[in-house]
């Protein structure tokens, strides 16, 4: 019985955590959606998201170490400090501001061109987004609390005392993940499904030339997608964030989210939740019940394994379109 | 962003020019970006702030001046070996990599290229034995001391027997984090604890199996060897199952400040070792200020003098230099190479009144070498997190690690590196 429990908060858990690599993979599976390409800096941007973040809410001045190394000054803050919830509208500001300078910069003067060029540009977006952050706000690791709780829910943990003489730990942190991406993903449903702009960039998804044909602007799609993956990088910034700190490691989340693209479908934005899912409940049981055998820390290597066997069956993954190409 | 630049003009001109001959060359490999530049930088600036303090208010050592080009590493091993391979000219004293697994490359280059080796509180832990590990050296203290160290601790807490307890070790699935497993298993031997191995592959960011696991079987102490977010992941988790944080003892490097703020009020209480001081309340800082900061010097401006990590990359850099200027004294001239660095730290006797001399008084343990002995004494302190104060406090004095059971596992596995490596233990 002892056990059995111990499984049910594993796999409560693994859900959880699955909702996190969500988070990440939904901002990927936009992008990807939108205009065929990998987005490889989309760790990167929930980076950047979650400086900028930190740096407006804390009040920091951008390029500092900058502006002091040319003028010898000693700047480091404005003095003030900004609310929450401003600062993450104006952090949204600062997302869309970027999407429309990469499609300006990068993407404008790489329309048509193959998809793998496409890819090869988000790599070196990656790099100059993390160097960008670096300097406009320092590598210093920076706490971010924007409101959200951390530690174990008390109230599930008496709850489940009570209906099964264990208490579950489940962190007040996952369940406002959770709640988030409930709400993430119904909103960006509804806006595919009964916005214009949403049916615009279904239309340029399944065909770019017919929707060309008929008026759609392409570099309005691209700009509005670029935003919406910048929003829910800030999203998942926040969340990863709030975690472990703001600092460049959150940029490597990306490689939890790879799995749970390859699982899901690239093109699937219910395939990045359920894939996530799947993801955050295997690699946890795994780990908890194969892991002891083999020296454990099974989770980074289980999850791609996890992906690879789902690819044999169903290549596109669970969710994900199958490419018929014919010639 | 002004000592990157420093830096960068310093190497510009380095391989320009080519450092005159009577310059005292220790190249930096610094890693400043990538997952673990938090700590990176931390300690890189305090290592470069020391040395400027030579130049700038005694002309360098013995009238030499020190030069640290500092190269990326970005705590990568591929990028670390490069980064020796391009600056281990003839000129180059010294390395300090800041990574055990660069270290575990550089072992064998170095000692074929007769560069000094100096890895203080990492690396391979039995180049302490000097027999074998000529060309390294890893005092003051190293990765199975540190282990030692808070098992002793724990015996204190409980009033001298640990005999059945359990003892969680969490650590970083690498070269670092495995360290002190083997001497774990014999301590528990020793003192009837049972060891609970709880590996994180790294970055670490997600580290919810190991604390469930963890608030399963509720060990009564949890060690923690971590580096970078795995720290301030794990710290966070155990506060989030309420794990007693003054039963959590991190090694010096799960120690800095940058691992316990994102955990806010829930890393309150929690322990780590130490080998070094903290904060700025040292007479060393008043000339740091007068000659370095105030003079617009400082590396990054001095944002971190102080830290845990910036403190131990100053401490590192002061062992450097009073090889240095031993070395200097053994040779007769101020001029010295590699090989008299060696020698200069085989007869390095670092002692209270000289770290008072130093203007650091009580930040670090004596420190006596020798032929044999490349390690010193091993000892470590423990340091407290307080949450409300947001600093360290140091709780206890120096403590010996335990060598009847460290001496004969030195002893094995360098015996064992010497075989596999064909060396003939040397010191007569």
């Amino acid at each position: 019985m002892e056990q059995l429990l111990y499984t049910a908060e594993v796999v409560v858990n693994g859900l959880m955590a699955g909702v996190m690599y969500s988070l990440v993979a939904l901002g990927f599976v936009l992008i990807f959606k939108a205009s065929g390409v990998f987005n490889y800096a989309q760790g990167v941007l929930a980076l950047f998201a979650a400086l900028t973040l930190v740096g407006i809410q804390q009040g920091q001045v951008p390029f500092a170490h900058l502006i002091n190394a040319i003028t010898g000054s000693h700047l480091e803050h404005f003095g003030w400090t900004v609310p929450s919830l401003l600062a993450i509208l104006l952090t949204a500001g600062v997302m869309i501001l970027l999407a429309l300078a990469i499609e300006k910069l990068v993407l404008q003067h790489l329309v048509g061109q193959a998809p793998i060029i496409l890819f090869m540009a988000t790599i070196g977006l990656a790099y100059f987004l993390e160097g960008l952050g670096d300097i406009m706000w320092g590598a210093n690791v920076k706490s971010l609390d924007v409101g959200i709780p951390q530690g174990i829910s008390e109230t599930a943990e008496a709850w489940t005392a009570q209906l099964t003489g264990y208490g579950f730990f489940i962190d007040r942190l996952d369940i406002w993940a959770t709640v988030i991406a409930a709400l993430l993903v119904a909103a960006l449903v509804a806006f595919s499904q009964y916005t214009k702009q949403g049916r615009a960039m279904r239309a340029v998804a399944d065909d770019p030339q017919a929707a060309l044909s008929v008026g759609i602007s392409l570099r309005f799609i691209w700009i509005m997608v670029w935003s919406i993956a910048g929003f829910v990088a800030l999203v998942a910034g926040i969340m990863w964030g709030t975690k472990s700190g703001v600092q460049f490691s959150l940029s490597l989340i990306a490689l939890k989210a790879l799995p749970v693209l390859m699982l899901g479908g690239f093109t699937s934005i219910p395939g990045a939740i359920v894939g996530g899912l799947i993801i955050g409940v295997g690699e946890k049981l795994f780990e908890y019940s194969i892991g002891p055998m083999v020296g454990g820390a099974t989770e980074n290597w289980f999850a791609y394994v996890l992906a690879l066997l789902f690819l044999v069956f169903r290549p596109q993954g669970l969710f994900g379109e199958k490419i018929i190409e014919r010639v | 962003m002004t000592l990157r630049f420093a830096s960068l003009a310093a190497a510009a001109v380095l391989m320009a020019a080519g450092p005159a001959m009577a310059d005292l060359v220790v190249p930096h490999l610094s890693y400043r970006t990538g997952p673990y530049a938090p700590n990176g930088t931390q300690y890189a600036d305090g290592f470069n702030d020391y040395f400027t303090l030579l130049n700038e208010r005694d002309g360098g050592i013995g009238g030499q001046k020190i030069l640290t080009p500092e190269c990326e590493t970005a705590y990568n091993t591929e990028k670390g070996v490069e980064c020796y391979e391009a600056t281990k000219g003839d000129a180059a004293l010294i390395y300090n990599p800041m990574s055990t697994g660069i270290t575990y490359q550089l072992i064998p280059k170095a000692g074929a290229d007769q560069k000094v080796l100096y890895t203080p509180g990492y690396g391979r832990t039995s180049a302490k034995n000097g027999k074998v590990f000529e060309w390294v050296f890893n005092a003051p203290a190293n990765y199975w001391d540190g282990a030692s160290v808070a098992v002793k601790h724990m015996l204190e807490q409980e009033g001298g027997d640990v005999n059945g307890k359990k003892i969680a070790l969490v650590y970083h699935n690498s070269a670092y984090g495995k360290e002190p497993i083997r001497t774990l298993q014999e301590l528990g031997e020793k003192h009837g604890f049972e060891l609970m191995e709880v590996p994180v592959d790294p970055p670490g960011q997600e580290q919810k199996s190991q604390w469930l696991q963890i608030r399963r079987e509720k060990p009564d102490y949890v060690i923690l060897y971590g580096w970078g977010v795995m720290n301030q992941a794990a710290i966070q988790e155990a506060a989030n199952i309420r794990f007693p944080m003054d039963h959590m003892i991190g090694i010096w490097w799960s120690g800095s400040e940058v691992d316990v703020q994102p955990a806010g009020a829930g890393a309150d209480g929690y322990k780590s070792l130490t080998f070094n001081g903290v904060g700025t309340d040292y007479p060393f800082y008043d000339d740091l200020k007068t000659h370095v900061i105030d003079a617009g010097k400082a590396s990054q401006g001095g944002q971190y003098v102080g830290s845990a990590v910036y403190s131990r990359g100053v401490y590192a850099a002061l062992i450097i230099g009073e090889a240095i200027r031993t070395a200097q004294e053994l040779a007769g001239s101020p001029e010295i190479d590699a090989a008299q660095l060696r020698d200069g730290f085989e007869a390095l006797n670092i002692t209270e009144e000289r770290m008072a001399e130093l203007g650091l008084p009580d930040f670090g343990q004596p420190i006596q070498l020798s032929c044999e002995n490349h390690g010193g004494a091993g000892m470590a302190r423990l340091q407290q997190w307080d949450a409300d104060e947001q600093k360290w406090s140091l709780i206890t004095d120096f403590m010996e690690p335990d060598a009847e059971v460290l001496a004969p596992l030195i002893e094995e596995d360098s015996a064992a590196y010497a075989q596999e490596a064909g060396i003939t233990p040397r010191c007569g």
